[in-house]
């Protein structure tokens, strides 16, 4: 960890100022930012801290949907009764993520610009090479420790895997993140790391995030967040699938369906292939289970990552049918 | 989490502890609270790294990043002159120390200790050290420290081609009968390989140190399970006598066997100390706690079991294979479980070491006994499967009703009891015993269980008791509280010997300055100290009494009595006859100040050589089967799980263990940790695993977060039961082993319910999902 200078930021136009400057940091609540500081990852020449910004942790629900602060807190989103029950799989996405403390500390901001948990990314000193760190050096992970890598959405440059949870539910329902002016579906705001992995975030200098929207729709309200994983709670997904349905009256035709996936791509991933491929179907079991496979098509492994893929369409399929049980 | 139950069944053995009923919570065997909760869970208790001291300076350790080679340069310029550092160390400039006698107290050789290395023989080893006037200035200029090196081709693991066999251990071979040709013979015969990967101990508080020097008067604050041996090590390595150093650890944020020795790092801390003339704190990283000392070693176990078609053993063949370093040697001993948990007329126990570049491995909770139990507790499942006998009817069929290997009887051995009272508790009965016919929607449920054992590991012990003018008691050992409640069954020991109640004694630990004791390892330190405690305590009352009767100015010198009962702090004769006087008013009629009490459990004839040796080494321990009687705490685990049948990913849902661990001293303590135990175990069986990179030889999982340890979620009930009775041949108070027991037999218990759950056999800890998708 190198000297930084500290600036707390009066405004939002001051800190996008202050933003601007070469080698600067927003700070929100740290828990992504002073981490990557102790590995090395990170090096900010100024901090700038948001977190006394008034007006940017509000939670308001109308009946186009809900916008939400970019310095609202996990855990009080996530326990927000106009999320739970208009965006369930919102909830319960942070609600799975990380512990405790951190969902206390954490900001959805923050959340969105989380860096992938790739152990070589986190380890400079020991793996010079990473091209998502030191664009061209190469990549330390493909030929080595490939568990917790991507199968979708990779390329040569980078397997990392995008690590969170929010994310995956706002791509579902087609969120977008607000950069002051200028709005941004979640969809294109994350980037596939193709030849220049060291590019996640469709963000520029200077540009700060103070809210994410999602619009109200009926395939939002029915909706879950299923993540999978050895360890019960405070583990990144191995599979998860943020899934929310619309059923035709009949109450078993699928009118709209919204599929993404975690823990097993380098972006947040919509999967739109099994979403066509089961709208209009009645919904059962076996036809889901096979639609379902859809959502892995195109999936490199690099060995130990290879469960993976047999993972993630059980997820998808155990998760669109729990949505049917609810009907 | 939630809590379990505590049950006695009403016509069992006497148990001398809280069950029987009558025991207050003041005297041993009563159910205390941990008299050191208060200040744990408010912050006033210290630990070693936040003393603060005048004029202290940071030190930060620069690693190598290579796993075999050699340091070809160090280039410290940028670091020397960045802000704030006082001293880079290295190899070339760093004070030369002796090398320490080892803890088995093997004479050292004479030859320099240098804990700084210049031949890399591991990933993560310390090359060099920044020491700075503040932390972040030591990280900064640490970063600019710039090594080189001549890379040499490492040996990754146990699986590297390179590995070969290993050298043999002889020492760890066990024979009798005709192992391998009686297996050939053998009607039924299973053989598998049973692994088990790298584990950490993680304990909370990483590990770390604050040394200063005053002339040639070292005081080191560090977490230490061994005050006394920790400071014959520092004390050998810089060549001043023993008592020119003190170690002080009154609190311990977990061991788990990793905080028994003083570990390079210190040396670097106290010789830089010594070099600056100031103190100098060095706190270990989180990361480096997985190199900068060793976790358990990665194992290979093949079993083989010969039986009849009845199931009883008739041979068994076992080799084992544990890693260790380059340069050190680490044994874990894996056919310690294998060889006297059953019955058997032939048996083969052999095990080899395999040098690959790592730190030479540790203790970790049941060094040996763990994996030794997941070998054989899971073939002797697979062997029930294989004859079609229920797994717990198998284990009492092939029962040993004797030591099959020291051919001693057992002091106790409750397992029977165990297996008896886990099973009606469970419902064992009710078990379907086909794999895969349990289920609950996509849920497959299996139940299992498995045996552990740990061997009672006796040593000498020495306290001071004094009765003080005010009438409290208070008593001092340089043995020390991890957690596990040295605190509190010691002052139980002095209240009810002295007859004052708890919150009357105040017990100071941890401070090499204080009457001795060994090193607290291997669930001996309850059983050596209340011993010792019990003896000076004792003593203390004695003189106390003798006073009380023969001093002039004695309140009862009139009186004439032959004794007197001290009870609630206060002194009267046996029939209550005579005066009641509180300590306290005796003691200022006879105008003393306190009395004093010095007890060990020591030989009589022992020599101050013998005395030092038994504190600073293990040379001095009573093997377990020494006498007429082998030694030993026993547990059955009944484990149920429940495993998604889709994504593989398995929960345990319930467990119910019944444990012997003789008479306990507390029962509410022992539980604690016998649950800390089986939580322990749960996280072996399903999560913990030190991912090594085979290119480079490196841990790549060095965090909390992707070294996986169980957290409260992965948790359930846990019924723990007891159903030891009072051992008078493993400790003067009865009790045996504890602290190590209750992860031995956790996760064979938890494999085997993964097979009958799924019908799939995992014989590679740990059991993760895509092992079973
Ligand atoms: C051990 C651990 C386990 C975790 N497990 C999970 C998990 O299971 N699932 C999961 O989803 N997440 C997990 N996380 C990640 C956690 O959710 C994030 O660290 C957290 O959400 C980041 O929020 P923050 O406010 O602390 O961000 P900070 O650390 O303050 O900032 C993170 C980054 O975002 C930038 N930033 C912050 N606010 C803004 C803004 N308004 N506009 C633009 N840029 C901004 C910062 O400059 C910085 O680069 C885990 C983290 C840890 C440390
Ligand atoms: S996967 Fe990406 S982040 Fe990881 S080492 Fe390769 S380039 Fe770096």
């Amino acid at each position: 960890m190198r000297d930084f200078s500290y600036l707390r930021a009066g405004s939002v136009d001051a800190a996008r100022e202050a933003a601007a400057l070469p080698g600067a940091m927003l700070l929100a609540g740290g828990t992504t930012l002073v981490d990557l500081a102790k590995c090395g990852v990170a090096e900010p020449e100024t901090v700038v801290d948001i977190t006394h910004l008034t007006g940017l942790d509000t939670i308001v629900i109308d009946d186009r949907g809900a916008t939400i602060g970019a310095l609202a807190r996990m855990s009080t989103v996530a326990d927000h009764a106009g999320i739970k029950s208009g965006f369930p799989a919102v909830s319960e996405a942070l609600w799975q993520a990380a512990s405790a403390q951190l969902r206390n500390m954490a900001t959805i901001g923050g959340n969105l610009m989380q860096r992938t948990r790739c152990p070589y990314f986190r380890d400079p000193s020991n793996f010079p090479v990473c091209n998502k760190r030191s664009p061209g050096s190469g990549c330390s992970a493909i030929g080595g420790v490939t568990r917790s890598h991507a199968v979708l959405g990779t390329s040569e440059a980078c397997i990392a895997t995008y690590p969170g949870d929010l994310a995956v539910a706002l791509v579902a329902f087609d969120a977008k993140v607000h950069l002051g002016d200028r709005q941004a579906a979640v969809d294109d705001f994350f980037l596939l790391p193709g030849a220049t992995p060291e590019r996640e975030h469709a963000i520029q200098p200077g540009e700060v995030i103070t809210a994410i929207s999602i619009p109200g729709t009926p395939a939002a309200r029915r909706s879950t967040y299923l993540k999978v994983r050895d360890r019960q709670s405070y583990e990144f997904a191995a599979a998860s699938a943020a899934v929310g349905v619309e059923f035709e009256a009949d109450g078993r035709t699928i009118r709209d369906l919204r599929v993404a996936l975690g823990g097993v791509a380098t972006k947040p991933w919509r999967a739109r292939a099994v979403e066509e491929a089961l709208k209009g179907k009645v919904l059962e079991p076996e036809v889901v289970r096979q639609a379902s496979l859809l959502a892995v098509e195109g999936a490199v492994d690099h060995g130990a990552n290879h469960y993976k893929i047999q993972l993630a369409p059980r997820v998808v399929a155990r998760a669109i049918l729990k949505m049917g049980e609810t009907a | 989490m939630t809590v379990h139950e505590f049950r006695t069944r009403p016509g069992d053995a006497k148990r001398g502890d809280a069950s029987d009923g009558a025991v207050l919570a003041d005297q041993v065997g009563g159910r205390l609270s941990r008299v050191d909760g208060p200040a744990k869970i408010t912050g006033a208790a210290k630990y070693a790294v936040e003393q603060r001291l005048e004029g202290l300076t940071h030190a930060v350790l620069v690693e190598s990043t290579i796993a075999a080679g050699r340091v070809r340069s160090i280039d410290t310029a940028a670091a020397e002159a960045s802000a704030g550092v006082l001293l880079v160390l290295t190899p070339d400039n760093i004070l030369p120390l002796r090398t320490a006698t080892d803890w088995l107290g093997t004479p050292p050789p004479d030859v320099a200790y240098c804990p700084l290395a210049r031949d890399i023989t591991f990933s993560g080893q310390h090359v060099a050290a920044v020491v700075a006037e503040s932390f972040e200035q030591a990280v900064a200029a640490a970063a600019l420290v710039k090594i080189a090196y001549d890379e040499a081709l490492a040996i990754v693991d146990l699986s590297d081609p390179k590995a070969g066999d290993g050298i043999p251990v002889d020492a760890m071979t066990k024979e009798w009968g005709e192992a391998e040709t009686a297996f050939a013979s053998a009607p039924v015969r299973i053989c598998n390989a049973y692994n088990t990967p790298r584990e950490y101990q993680a304990p909370m508080e990483p590990h770390g140190l604050i040394a200063k020097w005053q002339g040639d008067q070292l005081t080191v604050w560090e977490p230490s399970q061994w005050v006394d041996g920790m400071a014959r090590t520092y004390a050998e390595w810089f060549g001043v006598p023993f008592e020119n150093v003190r170690l002080v650890s009154p609190y311990i944020g977990g061991g788990f066997g990793s905080k028994a020795f003083a570990y390079g790092y210190g040396a670097v801390a106290a010789v830089a100390a010594k070099m600056l003339g100031r103190p100098v704190k060095l706190a270990v990283t989180r990361p480096q706690t997985f190199t900068a000392y060793g976790g358990r070693a990665a194992t290979r176990q093949t079993v083989a079991l010969g039986a009849d078609r009845d199931g009883k053993i008739q041979s068994i063949v076992h080799r084992g294979v544990n890693e260790t370093s380059v340069d050190g040697m680490w044994v874990e001993p894996l056919g310690s479980v294998t060889s006297v948990m059953y019955a058997t007329p032939n048996f083969s126990s052999r095990q080899n070491v395999v040098r690959v570049n790592t730190v030479v491995p540790g203790a970790l909770r049941a060094p040996g006994e763990n994996p030794s139990a997941f070998g054989i507790e899971s073939a002797i499942d697979e062997l029930a499967y294989e004859v079609g006998i229920d797994p717990l009817e198998i284990r009492l069929r092939n029962y040993a009703e004797q030591d099959p290997h020291a051919k001693k009887p057992w002091s106790t051995r409750q397992l029977r009891e165990a297996f008896a009272a886990g099973a009606e508790a469970f419902g064992w009965s009710k078990r379907s015993p086909e794999p895969r016919s349990m289920r609950d929607g996509n849920q497959l449920i299996g139940w299992g269980v498995a045996a552990g054992t740990y061997p009672v590991r006796r040593a000498y012990g020495e306290a001071v008791v004094r009765i003080l003018a005010g009438g409290s008691v208070e008593v001092e050992s340089s043995s020390i509280d991890m957690g596990q409640g040295t605190y509190t069954i010691l002052a139980q020991t002095a209240a009810e010997v002295v007859g004052v109640p708890a919150e009357n004694v105040v017990i100071k630990l941890g401070d090499s300055r204080y009457a001795r004791a060994g090193v607290t390892g291997g669930s001996r330190l309850a059983g050596v100290m209340t011993g010792a405690v019990h003896k000076a305590a004792s003593a203390a009352l004695d003189q106390l009494i003798g006073l009380a009767i023969s001093d002039p100015a004695s309140p009862f010198h009139a009186l004439q009595a032959n004794t007197l009962v001290v009870a609630d702090g206060r002194i009267a004769s046996p029939r209550g006859n005579g005066p009641e006087v509180s300590i306290a008013e005796l003691l200022r009629s006879v105008g003393r100040e306190h009395i004093e009490a010095k007890g060990d459990t020591m030989p009589a004839n022992s020599t101050v050589e013998d005395r030092y040796k038994n504190y600073t080494t293990i040379a001095m321990a009573l093997p377990h089967t020494e006498g007429d009687y082998s030694r030993y705490s026993w547990c059955a685990h009944f484990i149920e799980v429940r495993v998604d049948e889709d994504f593989g990913t398995v929960r345990v849902s319930r467990v119910v263990s019944a444990l012997d661990s003789g008479r306990l001293y507390n029962p509410k303590l022992a539980e604690s940790q016998w649950k800390g135990g089986i939580i322990m175990g749960i996280g072996q069986a399903l999560l913990e695993e030190g991912i090594v990179d085979r290119r480079y030889g490196r841990i790549v999982n060095n965090n909390l977060a992707d070294y996986l340890i169980a957290t409260n979620a992965d948790i359930p009930d846990i019924e723990v039961i007891s159903v030891g009775i009072p051992d008078p041949h493993s400790s003067v108070l009865g009790g045996k082993g504890v602290g190590e027991l209750g992860i031995v037999g956790v996760a064979p218990a938890i494999a085997n319910a993964v097979f009958h759950a799924t019908g799939k056999r995992v014989r590679d800890l740990p059991i993760t999902l895509e092992k079973l998708i």
